[in-house]
């Protein structure tokens, strides 16, 4: 094996099912469902799906969610504001966490 | 404007070349097998309803997806004599609706002859247009004419914003399109209770799938009312075939094999079976007889019984055809499915 990721292998996402094709049927179930048309356009999920991607940084859904919004009807200045709502997240959940910084600090500190 | 493949002596510009390419072997079945396999093997077709007549592939524009490898460079155009014989065949059938593209087919001198004769036969006539010939000088009365004669208008629009459009039709088309588009609202066109049809056509504007054409529909008529002012009836999305000068960007991009897998993938046995070569005619601007405009570019001429030219039209020959498929047709078949009325499935 040469490296951990190969594209190749999200074609094979579903023989993780040889494992255990019980609990992939309800995964496989259970995803469809998600991502159908509810009170969300399936567009919009497929957006959410982009952002949340970058955030958990996968490769593999970086890749997936990047076709299905182009296949939604989404637009490059679309998926790139998704990409920056992950980012500002990612970003903010760090700062925020700088309170915690301060606190310790000022207990430290004279 | 960039050149056609033809102009430009690109290998692709051959019919055998892009047929050598599509049947090489690339580990997914043959289109005849899949066929085989949903029970739809072989194809044949069910009636005509749709006479499809392709007038040229002269046009004013090089679009990047172009399965006919239109532009201003190509001289093959309908001559008068081949669009009499349309007429003639036509004025022996039933079939309701004549659909006339290119190229753009209003650059053809015959064309406004063709929508008059098929008019005084009292069939529905669709014109194929890309919006930006009605602002040619030469076409400033076209409108007018498709309104006069109640010509549904079926327009090329990949993208409600101008960046995606201009990207596959070229730099200041969208704008362009914008002002024809409202020259046809000013008409009717588009507007509930005129009786002008006005419906658009959705390109991907890469190599990807079309999305689901009702929700697409409602983000294009949310869009162009929002931003233009632009109203429209229907948003038909239509999926790109592998060939010409769609099949050289896969290619050059290095996404034909990826592409290929995605149209192989999504097989849906349903579209198959609504595929529009099924009720469609398509006569070729020397008036050879094709099962669709696809196999018309591929030059696949009706290989199974039927004749093979306008001038020897025989319906009852053609109506219950044998169809003649090969790969480029999973493009039709993918997903909801792809046909020049959007998706049949």
């Amino acid at each position: 094996m040469d490296g951990y990721y190969h594209s190749s292998d999200l074609a094979r996402f579903s023989e993780i099912g040889k494992g255990n094709k019980e609990l992939w049927e309800k995964f496989s179930a259970y995803y469809a469902a998600v991502f159908a048309e509810g009170a969300l356009t399936e567009r919009e999920k497929a957006l959410i799906g982009l952002g949340v991607a970058h955030a958990v940084q996968c490769p593999y859904c970086i890749d997936a969610y990047t076709q299905a919004c182009l296949e939604k009807g989404s637009n490059i200045e679309e998926m790139t504001e998704a990409v920056h709502v992950a980012c500002a997240i990612r970003g903010g959940a760090s700062l925020v966490h700088g309170v915690q910084m301060r606190n310790v600090a000022q207990k430290l500190s004279m | 404007m960039g050149l056609s493949l033809k102009a430009r002596a690109s290998p692709l510009a051959s019919a055998a070349e892009q047929l050598r390419i599509l049947s090489a072997p690339n580990g997914f079945p043959r289109f005849e097998e899949r066929m085989c396999t949903a029970g739809l093997f072989p194809l044949a077709a069910t009636g005509i309803t749709v006479f499809q007549i392709n007038v040229g592939k002269l046009c004013n524009q090089t679009c990047q997806h172009c399965h006919v490898d239109a532009g201003p460079d190509r001289k093959e155009v309908m001559t008068h004599q081949t669009a009499e014989q349309c007429i003639r065949a036509l004025a022996t059938t039933q079939i309701p609706t004549v659909d006339i593209t290119g190229g753009a087919p209003e650059l053809n001198p015959n064309f406004r002859w063709l929508v008059e004769q098929a008019r005084a036969l009292g069939r529905h006539v669709i014109d194929r247009c890309n919006l930006t010939v009605l602002l040619l000088d030469s076409q400033a009365d076209l409108a007018q004419f498709l309104a006069d004669h109640q010509v549904e208008v079926i327009a090329s629009l990949p993208y409600y914003r101008a960046s995606q459009t201009d990207a596959q039709r070229g730099l200041g088309v969208f704008d362009k399109s914008i002002v024809a588009l409202r020259r046809l609202n000013a008409l009717g066109y588009g507007r509930e209770g005129s009786g002008l049809a006005l419906n658009l056509v959705y390109n991907p504007t890469g190599a990807f799938l079309p999305p689901r054409q009702e929700a697409i529909e409602a983000q294009f008529k949310w869009e162009l009312e929002r931003q233009h002012g632009v109203v429209f009836n229907r948003l038909y999305t239509i999926t790109n075939m592998p060939i010409s000068r769609f099949l050289e960007f896969l290619l050059q991009s290095g996404n034909y094999e990826g592409y290929m897998e995605r149209l192989v993938n999504a097989f849906n046995p349903a579209a198959a079976a609504g595929v529009m070569c099924r009720y469609t005619l398509s006569v070729g601007w020397d008036g050879t007889l094709y099962d669709c405009d696809f196999n018309q570019m591929l030059e696949l001429p009706i290989t199974f019984g039927g004749p093979k030219h306008i001038r020897d039209f025989d319906v009852a020959a053609l109506d219950r055809r044998r169809i003649f498929t090969a790969n480029h047709c999973y493009g039709c078949t993918a997903g909801a499915g792809s046909s020049c009325g959007g998706s049949p499935a």
